[in-house]
C-alpha cells in the first residue's frame, strides 16, 4: 500500500492555503464560536419580518379563502404553482453536488455540498408551502395520505400526477434531510469535542448522536453515504419529471408536451445552481471560507450553470419548433400567438434573454473566474427560472378553448406577493440559523481530501513528478510488503 | 456495565499510524478501535474488519417498499375501491411507477438510516466514553485492549517507539449510556492518567 496521496497537477487544488487538520476545524468552527456579527443580525431580522408577512397573507387566505389572491378563470394556477415549481428546481441542486456528483467522484463537490444540501432541504420546505396552502380547506390537507378512512374508505387517485407529487416531494424532503443529517454527525461530534459553553455541550451532544469516529463507523458512514447517494441520483431526477407530469400529462396547449421531463430537470439543475453560487458568494466572503469555496469551485459551477443553460435553451427552441411542426392549431396559437406575443409575450423574452442568452457568457474563462459578474448572473439565472414556470403556467392558461372566458389579464394580489415573500423569509431565516449553528463546510470531508488536494501538499509532489517511472515506485511503494 | 482497561495512543499523522497498526497487530495486541477525525481509507482492511453488509440490508429495504407500494395500489384500485377512470384498466400499472419508485426510495433511505444508528449504537442523548477529545479534530486514537496478563508499561513503550505522540491509560466503560453514569467511578469526568515517558 502506498503512503504517498498523488494527484494530477492538472487538477487544482481544492483547498487552498497550508493548512493542517486543526487549522481546517478551527477556520470553519470558528463562526460556530464567535458571536454573530451585526450583518448577521441584520439579515436575520430582515428574514424574520419578511416570514412574518408571509405569515399575515396566508392567514388571509386560510381566513377568507383562496379569493385573496388574483387567481380566477381561466387562470387557477398563477403564482403559487409558478413559486411552488420554482423552488422545488432550487432544491435539486443540492442533491445534485452531493449524490450524482459523489457518484462521479467529483473532488470539488466537497466543499460546497453542505451548504447546497441544506439549501435543498430548506427551498423543499418553502416549495411545499404552495400547493398545501392552495388547497384552501388546508385542514383538510391530510386527505391526500392514504389512510384507512371512515368514508368509504375512499382512497387518493394514484393514476393521478398530482398525488405522485405528493410522494415525490416527501420522499424527497425526508431523504435529503437523512443525507444531510448522517453527513452532519461527524461534524457535530467535533464541536461538541471543543465546546467550552454548558449549552453548547449539551446542544452538540444531543445533535452528534454520541458519534465517536470508530473506524467500523466510518466503513458503514461511508457505505451508507454511497447508497443514499446512489438512491438520491435517479430520486433527484424523479422529482422534477413528476412535477413537470403535472404539466405534462393534462391536454393544456402549452403543457402537453413529452418534452417536460428532461426539460425541467435541467432547468432546475440550472437555477439551483445559480441559487448556490448567490449563497456560497455571499457565505465564503462573510464566514471568511476563501480557503475552501475557491475560484476553482465557482468556475466549476459556472461551467454546470452554462451546460443546463444551454440544455433549457434547446428545449425551449424544440418546443417552438414542435408547436410549429405538430401542425396542431391549439398548439401553434398557444406558443406563437399568445405566448411569444400577446400581452404577456415580455415575460418569454425576460426568460429567454436571462436563461438562454446570457449565460452563455460563461463562455469565457474569465468571466467565470469573476465573482462580481457570477453573484449578478446567479441572480439573472434566477429571475429567468422563475419567469420561464411563470411562462409555462400562465401563458397556456390565460386564453383557453373558450373565448369568452378568457381572463383579461391576470396580476397577483399583495397577499399572493407576500406569500411568496414570506417564502424567501423561511428560507433566509433557516439559512441564517443555519450558517450560525451548523458548519457550512463538511470539516470531515475536506480533511479526507486535504492532503491530496490541499495546496501546499500538492506542491510537495512537484519531486515525484519528475521521478522517472522505477524512482516513483520504489518511493511510493516504500517498505511495502503485500 | 462493561468496563475495561485500555491503553491509548495519538497519532498525528496516518501515514505514521499505519505501519503502527500493522507493528501492533503483529506483535498479538488486540485493537480495540482506531478512532480517526475522517474515513482513513484502507483502516479497516488493516484493522482486519471485513466488509459491512449496510448496503444489503438497504437493498432489502428496497425491495420491501416496492412490494408494499405494488400490493397496496393493486388492491386499493382493483379490488377495495374499483374505479373507471376514463375507461382505462383497473391494473394500470404504468400510472403506479413513480408511487413504488418513490416508495422503494423512502424504505430503503429511512431503513439504512436507521441500520446504520443502531449497529453504530448512536442516537440523540446517548453517551459514550471517548478516549480523548481530538480523535475528531486532528489526531487518530488508537485503544488497545488490555488483559489481566497485559503488562502496561511495556504497551506504552511500544505504542511510543510506533510512532504515538501521546500515550496513556484509560478505564473506560465500552456501550453506551444515558444521563449520569457511574457516579462512584466518576467515569463521566473521564479522569486519564497521562503517562509521561
Amino acid at each position: 500500500m502506498s503512503l504517498i496521496k498523488y494527484e494530477s497537477f492538472v487538477r487544482e487544488p481544492l483547498v487552498d492555503g497550508t493548512k493542517t487538520y486543526n487549522d481546517v476545524t478551527e477556520d470553519i468552527v470558528y463562526t460556530i464560536e464567535a458571536k454573530p456579527s451585526r450583518l448577521w443580525y441584520i439579515g436575520f431580522y430582515i428574514s424574520v419580518a419578511l416570514l412574518l408577512f408571509g405569515v399575515y397573507s396566508i392567514y388571509r387566505d386560510v381566513t377568507y379563502g383562496i379569493g385573496q389572491w388574483n387567481l380566477g378563470k381561466t387562470v387557477g394556477w398563477g403564482w403559487d404553482i409558478t413559486n411552488f415549481v420554482w423552488w422545488v428546481g432550487i432544491g435539486h441542486a443540492g442533491t445534485l453536488i452531493s449524490a450524482i456528483l459523489l457518484l462521479f467522484r467529483q473532488g470539488w463537490r466537497t466543499g460546497v455540498n453542505r451548504a447546497a444540501e441544506a439549501m435543498t432541504i430548506f427551498a423543499v420546505m418553502c416549495a411545499g408551502q404552495f400547493p398545501i396552502w392552495h388547497m384552501g380547506r388546508v385542514w383538510m390537507a391530510f386527505f391526500v395520505m392514504p389512510y384507512p378512512n371512515t368514508r368509504g374508505a375512499l382512497w387518493p387517485n394514484f393514476n393521478s400526477p398530482l398525488l405522485w407529487d405528493v410522494f415525490a416531494i416527501s420522499t424527497y424532503f425526508t431523504v435529503s434531510l437523512l443525507f444531510w443529517y448522517s453527513g452532519l454527525l461527524p461534524d457535530l461530534a467535533t464541536i461538541r469535542d471543543r465546546a467550552k459553553t454548558k449549552l453548547r455541550k449539551l446542544f452538540y451532544g444531543v445533535a452528534s448522536f454520541g458519534w465517536s469516529g470508530s473506524t467500523k463507523h466510518w466503513q458503514r458512514h461511508e457505505s451508507l453515504s454511497l447508497v443514499l447517494a446512489g438512491l438520491s441520483t435517479p430520486l433527484v431526477l424523479s422529482v422534477h419529471t413528476i412535477v413537470s407530469f403535472d404539466f405534462a400529462t393534462s391536454v393544456v396547449p402549452g403543457w402537453h408536451t413529452t418534452i417536460f421531463p428532461p426539460y425541467f430537470v435541467a432547468g432546475a439543475v440550472f437555477s439551483g445552481f445559480a441559487m448556490v453560487q448567490t449563497l456560497m458568494l455571499i457565505t465564503r466572503r462573510v464566514m471568511n471560507l476563501q480557503d475552501y469555496i475557491t475560484l476553482g469551485h465557482i468556475e466549476a459551477m459556472n461551467k454546470v450553470i452554462v451546460l443546463t443553460g444551454s440544455i433549457v435553451g434547446c428545449a425551449y427552441l424544440t418546443e417552438l419548433f414542435i408547436a410549429w411542426y405538430g401542425a396542431n392549431p391549439y398548439e401553434y396559437d398557444a406558443f406563437f400567438k399568445y405566448r411569444l406575443a400577446g400581452p404577456y409575450g415580455w415575460s418569454y423574452w425576460i426568460m429567454m434573454t436571462c436563461n438562454v442568452v446570457s449565460p452563455q457568457l460563461f463562455w469565457f474563462q474569465k468571466l467565470r473566474r469573476n465573482i462580481g459578474f457570477t453573484f449578478f448572473m446567479s441572480i439573472i439565472v434566477n429571475i429567468g427560472m422563475w419567469f420561464e414556470r411563470f411562462v409555462i403556467i400562465v401563458t397556456s392558461i390565460y386564453r383557453d378553448y373558450l373565448p369568452s372566458s378568457w381572463t383579461m389579464y391576470y396580476r397577483p394580489t399583495i397577499f399572493e406577493i407576500g406569500f411568496y415573500l414570506g417564502t424567501f423569509g423561511l428560507f433566509f431565516t433557516c439559512y441564517f440559523l443555519f450558517s450560525k449553528y451548523f458548519p457550512v463546510i463538511a470539516i470531515a470531508e475536506i480533511k479526507h481530501v486535504l492532503k491530496t488536494s490541499g495546496e501546499s501538499y500538492k506542491a510537495k509532489m512537484a519531486d515525484l513528478e519528475n521521478l522517472s517511472v522505477e524512482e516513483f515506485y520504489a518511493k511510493t511503494h516504500h517498505g511495502d510488503h503485500h | 456495565m462493561n468496563i475495561k482497561k485500555f491503553v491509548v495512543g495519538c497519532f498525528d499523522d496516518e501515514a505514521v499510524l499505519f505501519p503502527a497498526v500493522k507493528k501492533v497487530r503483529k506483535a498479538g495486541y488486540k485493537i480495540h478501535d482506531v478512532y480517526t477525525p475522517f474515513p482513513v481509507h484502507g483502516l479497516d482492511a488493516a484493522l482486519g474488519l471485513r466488509e459491512t453488509r449496510l448496503h444489503t440490508a438497504g437493498f432489502i429495504y428496497g425491495l420491501t417498499g416496492t412490494t408494499t407500494a405494488l400490493s397496496f395500489i393493486s388492491w386499493v384500485l382493483t379490488k377495495d375501491w374499483v374505479q373507471n377512470y376514463g375507461g382505462k384498466p383497473h391494473f394500470s400499472l404504468p400510472a403506479w411507477i413513480p408511487i413504488i419508485f418513490e416508495l422503494t426510495v423512502l424504505f430503503s433511505a429511512v431503513g439504512m438510516v436507521l441500520t446504520f444508528c443502531y449497529l453504530c449504537q448512536i442516537a440523540p442523548f446517548v453517551k459514550k466514553h471517548h478516549f480523548h477529545k481530538r480523535a475528531t479534530d486532528d489526531l487518530f486514537v488508537m485503544v488497545i485492549e488490555c488483559t489481566s496478563k497485559t503488562n502496561l508499561q511495556e504497551t506504552e513503550a511500544f505504542l511510543k517507539a510506533a510512532g504515538a505522540i501521546e500515550v496513556n491509560m484509560q478505564v473506560a466503560e465500552t456501550g453506551w449510556w444515558i444521563g449520569r453514569y457511574d457516579m462512584d467511578r466518576k467515569l463521566f469526568e473521564s479522569k486519564t492518567e497521562t503517562i509521561t515517558a
